[in-house]
């Protein structure tokens, strides 16, 4: 087919990223500078962002087979952009600046994440099952060093070691997958794999099997139960700013991508896979809030909130009717805010980088009397998690009970509630920590002046947004009812 | 205009608080002393020149004394919604009074962070004002859920431990919070639910109070969503088996916090009942209401035991607290106006007997600096004026003639009578043992031998006009409430329409 320069404007996001790419990659081995390499990613990220404009108005448009860009891509490739930038604005203050800070190569970290920012945005865009695995791998493979990017944290390294060999397995199991569907449709493509299980009423058993597969795969990246065991240690491991790109720009192009395939292919949700998906939605609300209640490190603890936050939206997806689609975009902005607020605080108290990150709830004790504006944004940040009315968590979870009631999924919705329950008191715990009386040891603490740093500001309009999408969300739900599939 | 003020002064009010403790830790207290006493103004004045015939009545679309409507969220057909009635009003009157009682009482007990206290403060009043007055059913939702997290940190910040450090305030915060959450998200899902029926029947989505009124439910239905409610409402009351956390909750806490959960938080749950379960699924309540005179009856007799057997001074406040919403259930599932009114005038009453007596077991606690019964005994003689305040509150709590809590028990009681003798008769039978607990805690705490021979310090002016002025209250309320019982006459009228009518058709199906 021919590109005309319509396609160019509407690939023009992801165009704009791969350039970045090469640019920064070109100035590192022109000079080597960390706030150089900064501000060239975040000018290429914010030009990215502006060419969804543009974009928007040449959508819904199919680019080669294997991408469609349609409303639903370019909201879902706005907030991976905005969760990108936020994600290296947050890197910037911890990997700090002249001898303060990070010990090795700081700019390389800069390259990885527009890579993989780079495949988070092919996945949210694909029609395809071979668009849906290069975009995983684009996504994937940098991913493995980000999370290793702290070597000389033994933690660090035996993260990356153990998220690289489980994403590898998941990988195997999605292509294992992806051929058994194949065999069974005789297409790649979404929409003729869904024409083809339609057809015959039920998926077939070999149609189960290779997409329950895929499912296996997605849902490691995902990290749902039972498929969940790499991720506190990985959260943990992992440098805080780069913890926060893996909760949120990873997981939602992994989730948009799992949307579109059930949204186009309906068919593909009957059935066995629709008890297969709702079992994993009730086991990681329940096991995931349960494993959260005892954890001392806030990295772990918010590992495993995210287990229990994915178990909620697979509701809406098993739902998958009515404003399913909608629930799923609304509860992935308020879900991708309140983690990059919540991981900010982490990334901030453990700027600049020495060693090892302040994730040791004790770090957190008291707080308030010490930065009480940081501890106001953590606190914003748990109550969002826990949706509590004035943040935007409790506009996602209403969305959530709303699709679920509509759906008559009564026992998934029972199983949030009680999940919610269980999630209130570890979410509590940890802000009640923040206004206890203060503690004697402290080895980390933000800087006096974060506020003052692009960081800081980045997590202020965070929370200010957090609270005003809680109190107002009408322009957030306009926004996302336009870009439904 | 006049509506959304209400909630936002107490907003603004504690954003003030928190931002004057730069300039000293007196300022927060007389900000907020202003807010609550200007919040406490305006009811009045609305009370003074409003007209509280209109209110809610089944077949019609509900009329109010005041109205404000705003467009908050067309998605969904929610819009920012008050509106204003006899009910709504009294209720705001009481939070503002108790408002500014329980910033009077922390003047002295709260040092440490005074403008994060009086920001929580505010907040959880903000909150309760937003909840009598919403009705837009989200809109109530949204502030239900609100002034738990006030009412969290007054607990788990300024709270006292246990004294043998078993449970710590932090414990009971949580406690309370967890009950109030997930049986609020219970509620939610009602609300959701009655939304989704009236949506498959109009094709409008809304969660505006008049429409929802209209829809039209199937029995089974509309048993569902309205223990979906009951759930919720019965946690906060508390009805009995879900109870748990209110003697913990209101031991651990402040002074202030005590009145508040016990002066006003309580009182939603109640106001919930009369403003949405009743008059929204009228014949699945008059279906339920046995059992939920059942579960009044078991709430008088075990809050009366337990009340009994409590040494923590406190706690025996709180269980008191169980027994007295007993009868204001039995109130309230009895369908007669005359127990409705007595439900008002019980529900005021108590707000300010508890109110009263949880201030003073503050000033015990400041003086003796325990809250147990067993380490006091004796203190007649040994401090000023108290006892015996305290002990005309007890008498109050008892349902003493005169007080309002006669009056609202005896209106309940005899309103009661005529659908339901035999609960009626039990239930009488209940204020025997409200007697007997309320005499025991006087009589442990002032009588008997004296533990020490120390004389404490006797009550200041400001401790004394605080429960003074709620004497005074409490016995205008006894001698003459014809003022209370006219504002809420309508509202009342309304609600026992909407059971009485499916009282008469359940008596004719059977």
């Amino acid at each position: 087919m021919d590109l005309t320069i319509q396609h160019f404007i509407a690939l023009a996001p992801l165009l704009i990223t791969s350039i970045t790419v090469v640019v920064v990659m070109l100035g590192i081995a022109w000079r080597r500078n960390h706030s150089q390499s900064f501000l060239l990613t975040v000018a290429g990220l914010n030009l990215a962002l502006l060419s969804i404009y543009p974009a928007l108005k040449v959508a819904p448009l199919a680019v080669t087979p294997l991408l469609q860009i349609d409303s639903f891509a370019l909201l879902y490739i706005g907030i991976i952009l905005v969760s990108t930038l936020a994600c290296v604005t947050l890197a910037h203050a911890y990997l700090g600046e002249g001898k303060a800070g990070y010990p090795g190569n700081r700019e390389e970290l800069y390259l990885l994440i527009l890579m993989a920012a780079a495949g988070a945005m092919v996945l949210v865009a694909t029609k395809h099952l071979a668009g849906l695995f290069i975009g995983l791998e684009l996504l994937s493979v940098p991913v493995y060093g980000l999370v290793a990017y702290a070597f000389f944290n033994k933690r660090s390294l035996e993260a990356g070691i153990k998220y690289m060999v489980l994403s590898a397995a998941g990988s195997a199991f999605l292509l294992f997958g992806m051929a058994l569907l194949y065999a069974e449709a005789g297409s790649l493509s979404f929409i003729e794999i869904g024409k083809a299980l339609a057809a015959t009423g039920l998926p077939s058993p070999v149609a189960s099997l290779g997409l329950g597969m895929m499912l296996i795969g997605l849902g490691f990246k995902l990290s749902l139960v039972p498929f969940h065991l790499w991720t506190p240690d990985v959260y943990e491991g992992a440098p805080a700013p780069v913890a926060a790109f893996l909760a949120t720009a990873s997981k939602v192009a992994v989730f948009g991508v799992l949307v579109r395939l059930f949204q186009i292919s309906p068919a593909a949700t009957s059935g066995v896979l629709n008890d297969v998906m709702s079992v994993i939605a009730v086991a990681s609300i329940i096991i995931g809030n349960l494993l959260a209640l005892t954890q001392n490190n806030l990295k772990r603890l918010l590992g495993y909130s995210s287990i229990a936050h994915f178990g909620y939206m697979m509701i809406a997806m098993v739902a998958s009717k009515g404003m399913a689609v909608e629930a799923i975009s609304v509860y992935l902005v308020t879900y991708v805010l309140t983690s990059l607020g919540a991981f900010g605080v982490i990334t901030l108290m453990s700027s600049p980088y020495s060693g090892r990150d302040a994730d040791a709830m004790f770090e957190y004790r008291g707080l308030f009397w010490r930065r009480p504006y940081l501890t106001a944004v953590l606190t914003v940040m748990m109550l969002s998690l826990a949706g509590i009315p004035l943040t935007t968590g409790f506009i996602g979870k209403f969305y959530i009970i709303a699709t679920g009631v509509e759906a008559h999924l009564w026992w998934l919705t029972a199983s949030l509630v009680i999940g919610s329950a269980i999630g209130v008191f570890y979410y509590l715990r940890v802000m009640v920590t923040l206004y206890l009386q203060d503690s004697k040891i402290q080895r980390h603490d933000a800087p006096f002046n974060w506020a003052q740093r692009a960081g800081g500001v980045m997590l202020l309009g965070i929370t200010l947004l957090a609270f005003f999408l809680g109190v107002y969300p009408q322009p957030l739900l306009s926004l996302v009812q336009h870009a439904g599939l | 205009m006049i509506l959304p003020w209400l909630i936002l002064i107490p907003f603004i009010g504690g954003l003030l608080c928190w931002q004057g403790e730069r300039f000293g830790p007196t300022l927060p207290r007389w900000i907020a002393l202003i807010t609550m006493s200007l919040l406490t103004a305006l009811a009045l004045w609305l009370w003074t020149t409003g007209t509280y015939t209109y209110a809610p009545v089944p077949g019609a679309d509900p009329s109010w004394a005041v109205e404000f409507k705003a467009q908050w969220i067309q998605r969904f057909g929610i819009s920012v919604h008050l509106a204003l009635d006899g009910l709504s009003l009294l209720m705001i009157l009481l939070t503002g009074l108790l408002g500014v009682l329980s910033v009077l009482c922390s003047w002295k007990e709260i040092q440490r962070n005074v403008g994060f206290f009086h920001l929580n403060l505010m907040w959880i009043l903000g909150g309760v004002v937003g909840v009598f007055l919403a009705i837009d059913l989200f809109m109530f939702f949204f502030f239900w859920e609100m002034m738990l997290v006030p009412m969290f940190f007054l607990i788990a910040l300024w709270g006292h431990s246990s004294a043998d450090g078993k449970k710590t305030r932090i414990y009971a915060a949580t406690k309370f919070f967890i009950f109030t959450q997930a049986s609020g998200l219970i509620m939610l899902v009602a609300i959701l639910g009655l939304v989704l029926v009236h949506f498959n029947q109009t094709g409008v989505i809304t969660f505006a109070y008049a429409d929802l009124l209209k829809t039209k439910l199937s029995h089974s239905t509309e048993y569902i969503l309205m223990l979906g409610f009951f759930i919720a409402f019965a946690v906060k009351l508390p009805i009995v088996p879900l109870h748990s956390w209110l003697p913990d909750a209101h031991a651990q806490a402040p002074t202030a916090g005590s009145v508040d959960l016990a002066g006003i938080l309580l009182k939603t749950a109640a106001y919930g009942l009369l403003r949405f379960a009743l008059p929204l699924f009228p014949n699945a309540s008059a279906e339920f209401a046995p059992i939920a005179m059942a579960l009044g009856l078991i709430g008088i007799f075990y809050g009366a035991f337990l009340a009994f057997a409590q040494t923590d001074i406190k706690r025996l406040i709180a269980f008191s607290s169980v027994s007295h919403m007993g009868f204001v259930l039995i109130g309230i599932y009895s369908g007669s106006q005359q127990a409705l009114q007595g439900v008002v005038v019980q529900m005021l009453a108590h707000g300010l007997s508890a109110a009263a007596l949880f201030i003073l077991s503050g000033q015990l606690y400041e003086r003796l600096h325990t809250r147990d019964m067993r380490e006091m005994g004796g203190l007649w003689n040994k401090i000023a004026y108290l006892p015996a305040i305290s002990l005309f509150f007890a008498a109050a709590s008892l349902g003493l003639p005169g007080t309002g809590n006669f009056v609202g028990e005896f209106l309940i009681l005899i309103g009661t009578f005529v659908s339901a003798p035999w609960i009626t008769a039990i239930a009488t039978s209940g204020l025997v043992f409200g007697s007997v607990y309320s005499l025991i805690m006087i009589h442990r705490a002032y009588f008997g031998p004296a533990k020490t021979e120390e004389i404490y310090k006797g009550m200041d002016g400001r401790e004394l006009i605080m429960v003074l002025g709620l004497a005074v209250l409490l016995v205008l309320l006894g001698v003459y409430p014809q003022p209370i019982l006219d504002t809420s006459s309508a509202t009342m009228h309304g609600v026992q329409q909407w059971l009485g009518t499916a009282f008469t058709q359940l008596a004719s199906a059977r």
